[in-house]
């Protein structure tokens, strides 16, 4: 194919050479600026802007929400994409095209709404709020918003997977004395873990660096409920532009981790399931 | 096989199935549609000259739904043009590094868009890399119009070539051969060729990038300055609004954006149901060729 597309078919240095240089100026030029500022910064001061008490505190709130959201969002979506492939009901089709919403709200919108909700006098707030619930201003809250955003990662990761089982594992199983129940968890749930996997990093991901929406809803008080993201921002605002790379720096090696990581475990997981 | 109904295996006992809908519509509800609703129930709360007269009768709100509707058409053209080229790249021919790319085109997913904005103030900014030689010229780009669009082209950088790559790829390149072979030029190949196979695939990602774009907050925050009437967008006033109280203010803004999202929403249905009616039509008619 090589050979044949390149005589064949035109445009191959042109596509190429636009595709590099774009990428190259709007995306790699920048990012390394950001890491070839925070190497202007020596060592120690580097250190002395990442491992202020504050900025820990930050760190451990971010990836601490995210992973409670992404892990709640794993439990939330396995029921929704259970029931939207399994079972018919009336409006299946609308609740079905409901989960992208997060996808497609703006996250300023959903901040806002999220934090009139769970007020005292908000919907849900009024009666959440008398159980000792605080839903708004809280870390709570910005677990529920993280939620909001991450949501339909996993059921969209595991719809198809679901919809690819073949009847004839489940016939089986049921055929060897296996109970309904044995079924799913023994037979169904295991060859969901890849997707998993896959749900729970991209909502996790998406958890780290979310700002929109936490903005909204989270009072953003340091130590209690600021993330690292409006950490950045608040650096920034007192022209702190060395401490504010300093911490963006963190916050990028955390998520480029988190890239590889679910590279690898994605390689793994389709080596031993597949 | 006397009674498939009551022995076959995949169905769960009723009492399961309708436990496990009524949760999963709790969780839609609770998490999706009881905040949609809001959103508009608070917008039109104080009936619809109100509202009309919230969007209207602010030259400052106006003035973001101006700078959101230049912003991201500009961002939406930037990656339409790179999203095709890298998809012709990418799915058309081989060559080194070609796995390499496809990845680092996802790259600013992974990115905090507050990073993204920042990157660029480091780069545009008054201390930043260009700052000085930007003053010389006297020419803004933080605190300015594009700012705003940088940050808002790096943020939905991924979307059209992320749905163009699979898509081409799947499509192949037979065609196209057949129509260079036969003498096509390369904007005729293009634009009899691959772009009626590609149009749908297109409006899917063109939708999604003008839903990301329009919406975006963190990135653009922090290159705007928040220099009311100047370089707000749409969801930047919604923030400002609701820091100065004006709720029913933030809401009305919020209720335009939200009618967006829905609007997104109906477009990308209705393709993935037509795509999923048009692979079932071309399996019916392979398997009744093969009958023939």
């Amino acid at each position: 194919m090589n050979d044949v597309n390149r005589r064949v078919l035109p445009g191959f240095r042109l596509s190429l050479g636009y595709t590099l240089a774009y990428l190259g100026v709007l995306v790699l030029v920048p990012l390394a600026a950001c890491f070839s500022k925070a190497a202007t910064l020596p060592f120690d001061r580097f250190w002395a802007a990442v491992s202020t008490e504050r900025a820990i505190a930050a760190y451990e709130l971010t990836v601490g929400a995210s992973l409670v959201s992404a892990a709640i969002n794993v439990v939330l979506g396995v029921l929704v994409a259970w029931v939207l492939v399994r079972y018919e009901f009336p409006l299946k089709r609308l609740v079905d095209s409901l989960v992208d919403l997060p996808f497609a709200l703006p996250t300023a919108v959903a901040g806002l709404v999220y934090s009139s909700l769970y007020v005292e006098s908000g919907w849900l707030g009024r009666f959440l709020v008398p159980l000792g619930i605080q839903a708004a201003y809280s870390r709570l809250a910005i677990v529920l918003v993280l939620v909001f955003v991450g949501f339909p990662f996993v059921v969209r990761t595991l719809e198809p997977v679901l919809e690819r089982i073949d009847a004839d594992i489940e016939e089986a199983a049921a055929c060897l004395g296996a109970t309904r129940l044995q079924t799913v968890t023994r037979v169904i749930f295991p060859s969901l873990y890849p997707a998993l996997v896959t749900g729970f990093a991209l909502s996790f991901a998406r958890a780290l660096g979310e700002y929109g929406s936490v903005v909204f809803v989270s009072g953003n008080m340091p130590y209690k409920t600021e993330i690292a993201p409006v950490l950045i921002v608040a650096r920034l605002e007192e022209f702190a532009y060395a401490e504010a790379t300093a911490i963006a720096v963190v916050l990028l090696v955390i998520s480029f981790s988190v890239l590889v990581v679910v590279n690898l475990l994605e390689r793994w997981s389709k080596r031993v399931y597949a | 096989m006397s009674t498939p109904e009551k022995t076959n295996p995949r169905s769960d006992p009723r009492w399961v199935r309708v436990a496990l809908i009524a949760a999963a519509l709790g969780v839609i509800g609770v998490l999706i549609v009881i905040p949609l609703v809001d959103v508009f129930v608070e917008a039109f709360g104080r009936g619809l000259g109100a509202y009309w007269q919230t969007l209207t009768g602010d030259a400052d709100t106006q003035a973001a739904i101006r700078l959101t509707l230049t912003v991201a058409p500009i961002a939406l053209a930037l990656n339409l043009i790179f999203g095709i080229a890298a998809a012709w790249a990418i799915s058309r021919f081989r060559f080194p590094g070609r796995t390499l790319l496809t990845a680092l085109i996802d790259l600013p997913f992974s990115v905090s868009p507050v990073v993204a904005g920042l990157i660029f103030v480091l780069i545009f900014g008054l201390q930043g890399y260009l700052g000085p030689w930007l003053r010389a010229h006297d020419w803004r780009i933080i605190f300015a119009t594009p700012g705003l669009v940088l940050a808002t082209t790096f943020v939905t950088f991924p979307f059209i070539a992320r749905e163009l790559i699979p898509l081409m790829e799947a499509i192949g390149a037979d065609e196209e051969i057949a129509a260079a072979s036969l003498g096509a030029s390369g904007w005729q190949l293009f634009r009899r060729v691959t772009l009626p196979n590609i149009k749908w695939g297109l409006v899917y990602g063109i939708i999604l990038c003008n839903a990301r774009a329009m919406g975006e907050f963190g990135a653009v925050y922090v290159v705007s300055g928040h220099i009311t009437g100047r370089t707000d967008t749409m969801p930047l006033r919604v923030e400002k609004l609701f820091q100065e109280y004006n709720t029913p203010g933030a809401f009305a803004v919020a209720s335009l954006l939200a009618s967006l999202a829905l609007v997104t929403l109906a477009v990308k249905t209705a393709l993935e149901w037509k795509t999923r009616r048009d692979l079932a039509e071309a399996a019916r008619l392979r398997s009744e060729g093969d009958a023939a």
